[in-house]
């Protein structure tokens, strides 16, 4: 699958099965070799689910369920989204610029999470 | 079911037992009532329609490896009724991730049915943000793809319900579509019988796995003075029922792969069960509409049947 804009701010890329999406932020600032750290999707559940990281982490989620999920900033615009993941699907978002970050799955919205960027 | 007003455990196992049997479903003062199913072939003889749900072309977990063939199965069994539907709702997740290959697919299984087929979206369909669906199945829809049309002095209506996701609360229908329906029934006559059909319920089955809509009464609202109004929808992969004044509510078996019962699991995720069970739990429905009976009938059979 090739590169896609799909926000002035971002781009999304997949690479064939076990579709692997990443998604940079260029929100302010350069993007310096940092931490990750992981989220899991189990049973509906994103884990953590409340997450707080220093700027410059990139954030992947994995998506352990048989369900597809989404991962989608809340607000308008969007600051990322993510295609449908399917199972062992992932999707990393690298945050440079501090602040709170709510975001849930479309397709289950009472699915809820936070990244906390400091 | 004694109780019309809530839907509690034991009415909700019952239901599933009736429909597993393969039983017919009447209406009678708001009363449900089994009757074998020779007895209601011999009843059939008005104007019917088949739902078809929850096809999910595309899932490939163990639950079921190969919902082509299942969709196929029900397909097949479509085809053979003895009295041809006049049409087939499908009632969404005609696809698992909305990948254009999923919906060519379903598209090409569903023409053996030999029928014109009317759909709604589920969520599944629109991770794409509905671009693939409305593509294909968006033609001479409103809004975000709801529509009406009429058929044999019934009026049907399609309602989208897998837009507006927001964080923390249920799926809404919008003030927009809702507006849309109250035009959309003003001029019909209060005897006119009444389908809608979605993909999420429009009553609270179960909110905790976000299996209810959150301005579905709202919505509702705008059919009180109707004399029948039948809801169907999918979502759930089991049939539930439940009656409240003169609407009836209907869930629908998959044809991909059942889900468990309302918070008999952690999470709503596919339901494993011995392969050699798994189409007993799959199914479709047949309703039929016999003029001057305001109830419409429900056959729900399962593949295996």
């Amino acid at each position: 699958m090739a590169w896609q804009r799909i926000l002035p701010v971002a781009a999304v890329a997949g690479v064939g099965a076990g579709l692997d999406q990443q998604l940079l932020l260029h929100l302010g600032g350069g993007v310096s070799a940092a931490e990750t750290r992981e989220v899991d999707i189990d049973n509906y559940t994103f884990t953590p689910g409340d997450l707080t990281v220093p700027a410059g982490t990139t954030v992947t989620w994995v998506n352990h369920d048989e369900t597809p999920h989404t991962v989608v900033a809340a607000g308008d615009p969007h600051a990322f989204r993510s295609g449908g993941l399917d199972t062992d699907d992932k999707f990393s978002v690298t945050f440079t610029k501090p602040g709170i970050y709510q975001y849930l799955c479309t397709v289950h919205p009472y699915m809820t999470g936070k990244v906390v960027v400091k | 079911m004694s109780n019309h007003d809530s839907m509690n455990r034991r009415g909700v196992l019952g239901c599933m037992a009736w429909a597993g049997a393969g039983l017919l479903w009447t209406m009678s003062g708001g009363v449900p009532r089994s009757l074998l199913l020779s007895d209601a072939e011999a009843a059939t003889s008005g104007f019917s329609f088949v739902q078809i749900s929850d096809t999910h072309i595309g899932f490939n977990k163990p639950a079921n490896p190969d919902p082509a063939a299942t969709m196929n199965a029900a397909v097949t069994r479509i085809a053979a009724l003895s009295s041809q539907p006049a049409f087939l709702l499908h009632t969404g997740d005609i696809t698992h991730l909305s990948k254009p290959e999923e919906f060519d697919t379903a598209a090409e299984i569903i023409k053996g049915a030999g029928s014109e087929v009317h759909y709604v979206p589920g969520e599944h369909d629109w991770l794409d943000q509905g671009q693939g669906f409305r593509q294909r199945h968006g033609q001479g829809t409103k809004g975000d793809g709801w529509y009406s049309f009429d058929s044999s002095g019934v009026h049907f209506i399609a309602l989208v319900n897998v837009v507006n996701f927001k964080a923390g609360s249920l799926t809404s229908l919008g003030a927009d579509q809702i507006a849309w329906l109250k035009d959309d029934v003003s001029a019909l006559s209060a005897s006119t019988p009444i389908v809608v059909f979605t993909h999420i319920p429009l009553w609270a089955v179960y909110p905790a796995w976000g299996w209810a809509t959150a301005d579905s009464m709202e919505a509702l609202a705008n059919l009180k003075r109707f004399g029948s109004v039948t809801v169907l929808n999918g979502h759930i992969h089991q049939v539930l029922q439940k009656v409240e004044g003169n609407v009836t509510f209907h869930t629908a078996m998959s044809t991909a792969y059942p889900q468990p019962a309302p918070g008999a699991a952690p999470s709503p995720g596919p339901l494993k069960v011995p392969a050699d069970k798994l189409r007993s739990v799959l199914g479709i429905r047949e309703v039929t509409y016999l003029e001057g009976q305001q109830p419409l009938a429900l056959v729900d059979t399962p593949l295996s049947a």
